[in-house]
């Protein structure tokens, strides 16, 4: 089947949304931007592609009226099954990655014990992933370099121990491998490792789902046809994208915020480095924005310099601003003295929730001041980018909205961090339609 | 105004008659000016908007502008160093930065654009009070060089129109403080048909000026209004207007951009002839000049084609009709004044973008606000709206700076303008409405 794939390249995260021709989200995926928007794109657009699958598996068993319990089950196995084939396909290359860097001078004389002491390191790490991803088992993070390091750090301590092979060597092979492991684009077919999934499914679970199985492996015949690709975001001149393929995310967030919700007029997107608002008219097509500019006080990035101020996590923020009973009287956005800001008010004895809960006040100050040059706020707004999912941020932005423009609907979805890749890929639908918008074809 | 001394071309570049003439023009000038104390020339500092060129040289003054002197600067490179000198000796970072490259440029030795000292002032004049920073440059070159200062006033248009007695307040002063001082500063006395022999010239180069910026209208525009622009004006809104080497100018610049239009070839970039139009804009406000080849490009590669500017008007509004008049010399020399795009209040500012955009048949106005005009800046959001609203055109906004090198984001810039092109794109083709 045809599909359109959408990307936006973030400061912070890739996102890619797959579309089918019915302008159906078919697939998202995300991953950390790293500093390599190569990886990153591929690695956000296979995720998109194995969200894909998932999709079609339940399009596949929707037709057949199944009980959902056991579809919903047995999909939850497939996906932990198939997570597992991809953690043991990076594995494999970190172990590979590992071994080639013992040479030279330096592991003369400890080379063999060193090779030795991997071999067994990688063998218990294959051996207890499959716990790692039983039902019921929770990751700290999907990402691999979470996964693998954290179990690669404790099982090296021991082994090393008990084969009398340094800890640091271990640890210094395998700082040096991680990274270009985690560089290196995925590799392997997607299908091979649905039907090693697939197999490992049916084999386990005693004697359920072959009817599934067997249903699942029609949805994995239909192949994903990329037709269209538009990027967006920071990183997209750093692709190799050619004109056609590129939209600006402004352009992409109006429309993505439209799709959602066909009523919006106003969008409000705060991202990392930058706050944007955009007015856009009935049918998504941008009419007017403003963006921050030169500055990037008031940005996503600010409440990320908060939380590693305060040593606390980004998402603690918002739950921590909303138990304030009297908020700070903060004025300045600026990221850079938010710092000093911060201690100083600290020092006087202000409550952290207060503290926090007027720093929540400010940046959402600032992006109303963006919104309203921007043409003000209309009935509906929706509000995207990572801080939208911060409640503390919501609580403050719908009341200043109230104050300063009524009565108005704020949407903001669960998957408001797809906005623009969303709109991207629904401009590759139509440019493969030959409807082409915002760019020369 | 005018960005004259030119980077070095690639040799292959064929140069056209104009531009071989401006650049020996300039040189000229600039030759004339740092030669003064040799020559015993007197010198006369004074700004762009709403300058006295031909009654300066009724008093064989050279005309020393220190605006182009920073824009000089800025497009050298020069004026980031010169900007944080005048800061550590106290101006505050928010000051007009062609204030502070003048004045770090003066702390540096005053060197100009030719390598050699510019001369001290022999008289200030001050002949446009549309911005109160002038004023305080003023001041501050006054306490430096401790010389005669002339000081005309010019009422602001606030309701649109020039009175008569607009004219009489400022012919008055012409007569009765302006001149005099000239007088007595350059030891030459007054002779108002030498006046009336300039101000002829000026007009018939002003004529040939209105004809070149006008074929902007043509599709596609054989010129850029904007950053090609910028060359366009130099020779009128500076030390030339009234001379014969501006009429030679003109006529060529005419001759070429007339060759242009009948082979239906677009602008001449850096990079050369620019390929297709495939955008028309309306541009208001000036342009950054520390990175002024890098802005351009965005323009250029991406098909874009400034048709119309309001900062071509800053030394004289001539497309709506006023030209320097022989037989009314000091009420024309006053009207000038009155005239120029600066000194116009925000309604007439508004109606001329609206004009231009519908006259011009452009996709949409640009507005580059500038951060340390505040002169310039205030109200162009309310501008930007306004022409929206009865154009029915998208518009869009950026922010630079004139010289200041530490505010130009190019990321940034090129983010929006992109934006802004695919924007007018969407709405001129789309209107497909999204299923």
């Amino acid at each position: 089947m045809k599909t359109y794939v959408g990307i936006d390249l973030g400061s912070t995260t890739t996102k890619a949304v797959l579309l089918d021709e019915e302008e159906k989200v078919l697939g998202r995926g995300i991953t950390n931007s790293r500093s390599n928007y190569e990886t990153a794109c591929s690695v956000a657009t296979e995720e998109a592609k194995v969200d894909a699958r998932f999709t079609l598996f339940r399009r596949e068993f929707g037709a057949s009226g199944t009980l959902s319990d056991q579809v919903e089950e047995f999909l939850g196995a497939l996906e932990r099954s198939f997570r597992l084939e991809q953690f043991l396909e990076q594995l494999a290359d970190l172990e590979e990655t590992c071994t080639r860097l013992v040479r030279g001078e330096r592991f003369e004389k400890i080379g063999d014990g060193v090779k030795a002491a991997l071999a067994e390191v990688f063998k218990r790490l294959r051996g207890e992933a499959p716990a790692m991803f039983a039902p019921g088992a929770e990751r700290k993070s999907d990402f691999f370099r979470d996964i693998a390091g954290s179990r690669y750090l404790a099982v090296a301590e021991e082994v090393g121990r008990e084969a009398g092979v340094g800890y640091d060597v271990l640890l210094n092979v395998y700082d040096k491998s991680i990274i270009a492991v985690e560089n290196r684009p995925p590799s392997g077919s997607l299908n091979a490792k649905f039907t090693k999934a697939l197999e490992r499914v049916t084999s386990d679970g005693a004697g359920m789902g072959a009817e599934l199985a067997n249903k699942a492996k029609n949805a994995l015949d239909i192949e994903l046809e990329e037709s269209f690709l538009v990027g967006t975001g920071y990183g997209r001149v750093t692709l190799p994208f050619s004109k056609e393929h590129i939209r600006s995310e402004i352009l992409c967030h109006g429309l993505g915020a439209h799709m959602m919700y066909p009523a919006t007029r106003t969008v409000l997107d705060i991202g990392g480095q930058d706050t944007k608002g955009i007015q856009v008219d009935p049918s998504g097509i941008v009419e007017n924005f403003q963006m921050n500019d030169r500055c990037a006080a008031g940005c996503g990035r600010y409440l990320g310099y908060i939380a590693d101020e305060m040593n606390m996590g980004l998402h603690e923020l918002g739950p921590l601003a909303m138990k304030s009973g009297k908020p700070a009287r903060i004025n300045s956005t600026c990221t850079v003295f938010a710092g000093a800001e911060l201690r100083d008010r600290l020092a006087l004895g202000e409550k952290r929730e207060d503290i926090l809960a007027g720093l929540h006040r400010a940046i959402i100050l600032r992006a109303v001041s963006i919104l309203s040059r921007s043409g003000g706020v209309a009935d509906q707004m929706t509000f995207t980018g990572g801080v939208a999912k911060n409640e503390a941020a919501v609580r403050e932005l719908k009341k200043l909205i109230v104050e300063n423009y009524g009565d108005v609907t704020i949407n903001i979805n669960p998957d408001s961090i797809y906005t623009g890749a969303l709109g991207g890929a629904e401009f590759a639908r139509r440019a493969a339609e030959g409807r082409v918008e915002g760019v020369e074809a | 105004m005018r960005p004259s001394v030119v980077k070095a071309q690639p040799t292959d570049v064929l140069k056209d008659a104009s531009m071989i003439k401006q650049k020996q023009m300039m040189a000229e000038h600039y030759e004339r000016l740092s030669s003064a104390p040799e020559t015993d020339a007197k010198v006369a500092s004074t700004f762009v908007p709403g300058n006295l060129n031909e009654l300066l040289m009724c008093f064989d003054l050279v005309n020393n502008l220190p605006e182009v002197n920073a824009i000089q600067s800025g497009l050298r490179k020069q004026s980031g160093q010169y900007i944080m000198e005048a800061e550590r000796a106290g101006h505050s970072e928010d000051v007009c930065t062609y204030v502070k490259s003048d004045i770090g440029m003066m702390m540096k030795g005053n060197i100009g654009p030719n390598g050699k000292k510019l001369p001290d002032p022999d008289v200030l004049l001050l002949s446009y009070t549309g911005c109160f920073t002038f004023l305080k440059w003023f001041e501050l070159l006054r306490e430096q060089y401790k010389c005669p200062t002339i000081f005309l006033q010019t009422p602001y248009m606030a309701d649109g129109k020039v009175t008569p007695n607009m004219i009489q307040y400022m012919v008055k002063q012409l007569k009765e403080d302006v001149i005099p001082t000239l007088e007595q500063v350059s030891g030459v006395k007054f002779d108002i048909d030498r006046l009336r022999e300039y101000l002829k010239k000026s007009a018939q180069a002003e004529d040939d000026l209105v004809y070149i910026l006008q074929t902007g209208k043509n599709k596609p525009s054989p010129i850029d209004a904007y950053f090609g622009g910028i060359y366009y004006i130099g020779p009128i809104f500076g030390a030339f207007r009234g001379t014969d080497d501006a009429i030679d100018y003109y006529r060529f610049l005419r001759e070429e951009v007339d060759q242009r239009m009948l082979k239906g070839l677009g602008p001449v970039t850096p990079d050369g002839p620019m390929d297709e139009e495939k955008y028309r804009l309306v541009v208001e406000g000036p342009p950054n000049y520390t990175s002024f080849r890098q802005f351009w490009k965005m323009f250029y590669e991406e098909g874009a084609t400034v048709v119309a500017s309001s900062y071509t008007k800053v030394g004289g509004t001539y497309d709506y009709g006023f030209r320097h008049d022989p037989d009314r010399p000091l009420e024309s020399l006053a009207e000038y004044c009155l005239g120029v795009y600066t000194n116009r209040s925000l309604p007439m500012r508004i109606d001329m973008l609206t004009d231009y955009i519908n006259e011009y048949e452009a996709d949409g106005l640009l507005i580059n606000s500038i951060k340390s005009c505040n002169s310039f800046s205030a109200g162009q959001l309310l501008i930007m709206r306004e022409v929206e609203k009865r154009t029915g055109k998208p518009a869009a906004f950026i922010e630079t700076d004139l010289v200041d090198p530490r505010y130009f984001s190019a990321a940034n810039v090129k983010n929006r303008l992109e934006s802004y092109f695919q924007m007018v794109e969407q709405k001129r083709s789309g209107k497909g409405a999204a299923a």
